[in-house]
């Protein structure tokens, strides 16, 4: 039996778990965070995975991590580093023993620890503790494989899904180590194998051996309680990831403005679970066309716009730029579509799976002609709900297109999001002409935004055409004319400047003013904001500055700027954001912290950053 | 409500000066359209406003600028893509793909054997003048072997696309030809094509008289015409020639143009027309025939009913509709795992 253990409050804890490819890691990962939302937590997630399905088994390429991070206040970010980390097989521990805390608990399969295994993974003696100086570190050495055959020896299944359910076994321990109810997991194996009951049983009693075996070893001294937090606003809540709040912002849209949803898309990591989220939602009457390629994509959700479509396309930088022509035809035939760009490493292929923001210069600049377009970044997973649907909302009544960006991290991220409630969001009207209109003039436009008429086929009497061509800035017929080029290239500038008026002012998070005024946008925010509050706590005078609306910027941006002594602009590439201020604004000075290794930033190298700024090093 | 549907090739005419080269086999195919169309309507009682004209870049493409209804004039390539966005977002339109043998087979030939594949209801009409003239001559994917043009002033080096091979191969269902110069018989094509459902491609051999001119005139020149074509009807024997007097017959496994009336040939022995019949291989045949060792097929080729994209989605769509457990965003937002806090 086991000796009383001491139960130790903590606010927040940061757990890894890491694996082969196929040892189920994201989906352990899944569980754990699920149930720490629903006990109550505070919850972020950054799943970490290959982009090779199974790569060579056993070795560091192959190796698939999860981390989340559980609080009892808010957590804005998954995490720099972890308090304990799950490592399936020895390339697992070599792949991230680097992120584990000074100190930090490390679980180990141990039967994967021979010399095989060793050797795949690169470590060139027996003993991986001293090798990667773990000497200080809780290293627990369990013979999960083994524990879970014995566990299941009776289940009726063969050896094969025996094995693969040791993940199951060291989710028990892990919810063992950190006072987790099993009920919350349970149920969830009850509804995912309804069918099957043998399956329900061998992972319930898997799970609840993994539990009692981590109760009953000396290695674990101590559990933790991560009591649920009481800071969150009272709600309804629900675990939401960047992808399916994008796909639901749209249908959010396209429900608000009466018209259909039509997606054109094909498939392209790390973007592809919006398209999957959309076929899905036929029973919202989603159309979703997964086509030919990237082109026919963009493409036949033009076509659909023109038709009279709510129209979306979904993509990450290499599928962008092959949309680059076909962006230029929706802003010239000024259709209204939202081109969303789940963003990953690149040039080119670069980092399927990797997060980074370097497509910004692409969307803003990487089209031939004039062609100024409406740029919205989303910074957390549950806001890109939030910037999916205001992206189809200026589409649609502003008659244009937008894009949205995301990135790989915020896109796979999750975290609990209050649900919110569709009456709390404004109504669409897009200018659409009411059949029968005499005297239609396609390029006709209001004052106020400068949009010009919706005009569907099917409707009496406003057929007219459209097209790649420069057109007649009323009438529509193509025209050469020197002076309605200028005409229209410059209404299409001032169209998009106008949007302006229609977005919120820009906040700042902090002082007013004060000696540092840090500057992000997009996914970066949880990372930007936890060092921010961090040195603010120890009184530093720094303030964040986080954008969302990238093109046009708001309109109080300069006022902002000039109330503080230092802006450092920090971004996951090479200072886009950083020139385009400069662009902007010449009149300041703008420092940089630039990353692009794939990776988010860590709260502790801003923080460090930060302070070597305010030092004036 | 007599008036209804009924409509002149006037009707279809609009205000744009025609700016196509005077001679140019184009005049001939707008109108053809001009005359279809009021037919289409009657056939098929469609209004004026249910036609879509979708176009890529080239010539051709200039085409919706031309007749009087919605028109879009896209990019290069891209016409069959927007076309299936302007089909599933509302079946209800008859849309019309107006393209060149560059648009649609070289930059565009994906979108184009995909369109095919899917068999989403729309109208293809693929003008074929084997080069490129908009950009002023240069050889394209349907120039023959050797062609001597801008880009290949040596002659070209590569093998053409037949435009018939490439969508039979592409599962397609409907395929028909016609000449620029034969305006009735692309008119009635052009009928039939609304009337089937799915992807109809009417390849028409059409001359542009300043880059490639001639390019068709062994088949097209009136004097021989009658020996070097064969109209293609579905029922009728395949017969040609200036004295109705030749015809095809299975030989082996080939087509093989006889005399009838010579070498014991009887009118019996000449092959029907089955355009329904879903096997594609007489249909392949029919349509790789090339002067001068068979006459050119033109006519109806190929016209098989099968299930169309457009529909399949919006069916779909309805099925799923009707069975859903949630109808609208909130309840979305609200299924699945919740808590309270």
């Amino acid at each position: 039996m086991s000796e009383q253990k001491q139960v130790l409050e903590i606010e927040e804890v940061v757990v890894r778990f890491s694996g082969d490819s196929g040892d189920g890691m994201q989906l352990t990962g899944t569980l754990f965070s699920d149930a720490s939302a629903l006990f109550g937590n505070s919850v972020s997630t950054f799943p970490d995975y290959p982009s090779e399905i199974r790569a060579p088994q056993g070795t560091i390429g192959g190796v698939s991590g999860f981390q989340v991070n559980i609080g009892s206040a808010k957590v804005n970010t998954p995490g720099d580093y972890c308090d304990v980390l799950v490592a399936m097989n020895p390339a697992a521990l070599r792949a991230n023993a680097k992120w584990v805390k000074a100190g930090g608990m490390i679980i180990v399969d141990s039967d994967t620890v021979n010399e095989k295994g060793l050797q795949r993974a690169g470590f060139k003696t027996d003993n991986p503790v001293e090798e990667l100086k773990l000497q200080d570190y809780k290293v627990i050495f369990a013979p999960i494989t083994t524990l879970t055959k014995e566990s299941l020896k009776d289940s009726g299944l063969d050896n094969k899904s025996i094995v693969r359910s040791k993940n199951m076994f060291t989710l028990g321990m892990v919810y063992y180590i950190f006072s987790r109810p099993l009920n919350f997991t349970e149920k969830y194996f009850e509804i995912k194998f309804k069918k099957k009951p043998e399956i329900i049983e061998a992972n319930k009693k898997v799970l609840r051996d993994g539990f009692n075996y981590a109760g009953n070893i000396h290695a674990i001294a101590n559990t933790y309680h991560i009591p649920a937090a009481t800071s969150i606003p009272k709600g309804k809540y629900r675990n939401i990831n960047g992808n399916t709040a994008t796909a639901w912002g749209l249908i959010a849209a396209s429900e608000k403005s009466g018209l259909p949803l039509f997606c054109g898309s094909y498939p392209i990591t790390p973007a592809t679970e919006i398209l999957i989220e959309l076929a899905k939602r036929k029973d919202l009457g989603v159309k979703t066309l997964q086509v030919e390629d990237e082109i026919a994509g963009i493409c036949t959700a033009i076509g659909a716009s023109y038709a009279g479509n709510f129209a979306v396309t979904s993509t990450s930088g290499p599928g962008l730029s092959l949309k680059s022509e076909a962006m230029g035809l929706a802003t010239i035939t000024e259709l209204p579509l939202v081109i969303v760009d789940v963003q990953r490493g690149g040039p080119s292929t670069g980092l399927p799976t990797k997060t980074e923001q370097s497509d910004l210069f692409q969307v803003l600049f990487g089209r031939n002609g004039e062609c100024p377009m409406i740029v919205v970044a989303a910074s957390t997973p549950s806001n890109c709900f939030d910037y999916a649907f205001y992206s189809g909302k200026l589409a649609m009544e502003h008659m244009t297109p937008v894009v949205l960006l995301t990135d790989g991290y915020i896109a796979n991220g999750t975290e609990p999001w209050k649900i919110p409630s569709m009456k709390d969001f404004p109504a669409i009207n897009p200018p659409i002409v009411p059949e029968g209109t005499e005297g239609y003039m396609p390029y006709a436009r209001d004052e106020k935004r400068l949009a010009r008429r919706w005009a569907f086929p099917g409707k009496k009497g406003i057929e007219h055409r459209v097209g790649g061509l420069e057109k007649d800035f009323i009438k529509g017929s193509v025209s050469h004319d020197p002076i309605n080029h200028q005409k229209m290239t410059d209404i299409r500038a001032e169209k998009v400047k106008r949007v302006q008026e229609f977005i919120p002012q820009q906040e700042v998070i902090g002082d007013k003013e004060g000696d540092l005024l840090v500057i992000g946008w997009g996914g970066t925010y949880g990372h930007l904001l936890t060092a921010v509050q961090e040195m603010r706590k120890k009184g530093k005078k720094v303030s964040l500055c986080h954008f969302n609306y990238i093109n046009p910027l708001p309109k109080n941006v300069h006022d902002i700027f000039g109330r503080y002594k230092k802006i450092i602009v920090c971004e996951l590439n090479m200072g886009q954001f950083a020139n385009y201020l400069r662009m902007n604004f010449q009149e300041f000075n703008y420092l940089q912290f630039n990353k692009v290794q794939g990776l988010p930033f860590t709260v502790v190298e801003l923080v460090d950053k930060f302070n070597k700024v305010l030092e004036g090093k | 409500m007599e008036e209804k549907f009924k409509y002149t090739p006037q009707d279809f005419k609009s205000d744009q000066e025609v700016r196509w080269c005077p001679g140019c086999g184009d005049h001939f195919i707008l109108n053809a359209v001009q005359k279809a169309l009021p037919e289409v309507s009657h056939v098929l009682k469609y209004d004026m406003e249910r036609y879509v004209f979708v176009s890529g870049i080239g010539c051709s493409s200039r085409f919706p600028y031309y007749v009087n209804t919605f028109g879009f004039h896209g990019i290069h390539g891209r016409a069959s893509a927007i076309a299936t966005g302007i089909k599933v977002a509302n079946p209800k339109l008859s849309v019309w793909q107006i393209t060149g043998d560059g648009d649609a087979l070289a930059i565009g030939g994906n979108h184009f054997i995909h369109a095919v594949r899917r068999n989403i209801d729309i109208n293809i009409l693929l003008f074929n003048n084997e080069i490129y003239g908009l950009t002023k001559g240069q050889y394209s994917p349907t120039s023959k072997l050797g062609a001597i043009t801008k880009t290949s002033p040596f002659g070209t080096v590569e093998h053409p696309f037949r435009p018939g091979e490439l969508v039979i191969g592409a599962q397609g269902k409907f395929f028909a030809r016609s000449l620029d110069v034969e305006v009735k018989l692309t008119s009635e094509i052009m009928v039939e094509a609304a009337k089937h459902d799915g992807t109809s491609v009417v390849e028409i051999l059409q001359n542009c008289v300043i880059y490639n001119d001639r390019t068709h005139a062994a088949i097209t020149d009136k004097e021989n015409r009658e020996d070097r074509v064969i109209t293609l009807r579905h029922g009728e024997k395949m017969i040609f020639g200036k004295n109705r007097d030749k015809g095809l017959i299975l030989s082996g496994l080939s087509l093989k143009v006889v005399t009838i009336g010579q070498g014991g040939f009887t009118m019996d022995d000449i092959l029907t027309h089955d355009a329904y019949e879903p096997n594609p291989g007489v249909h392949m045949m029919l349509a790789n025939m090339a002067f001068p060792d068979y006459p050119v097929a033109i006519g109806v080729i190929r016209n098989v009913k099968d299930s169309t994209y457009d529909d399949n989605v919006r069916d779909q769509v309805l099925e799923v509709m009707k069975s859903a457990k949630i109808k609208n965003m909130d309840e979305l937002l609200n299924s699945g795992e919740t808590w309270d806090v």
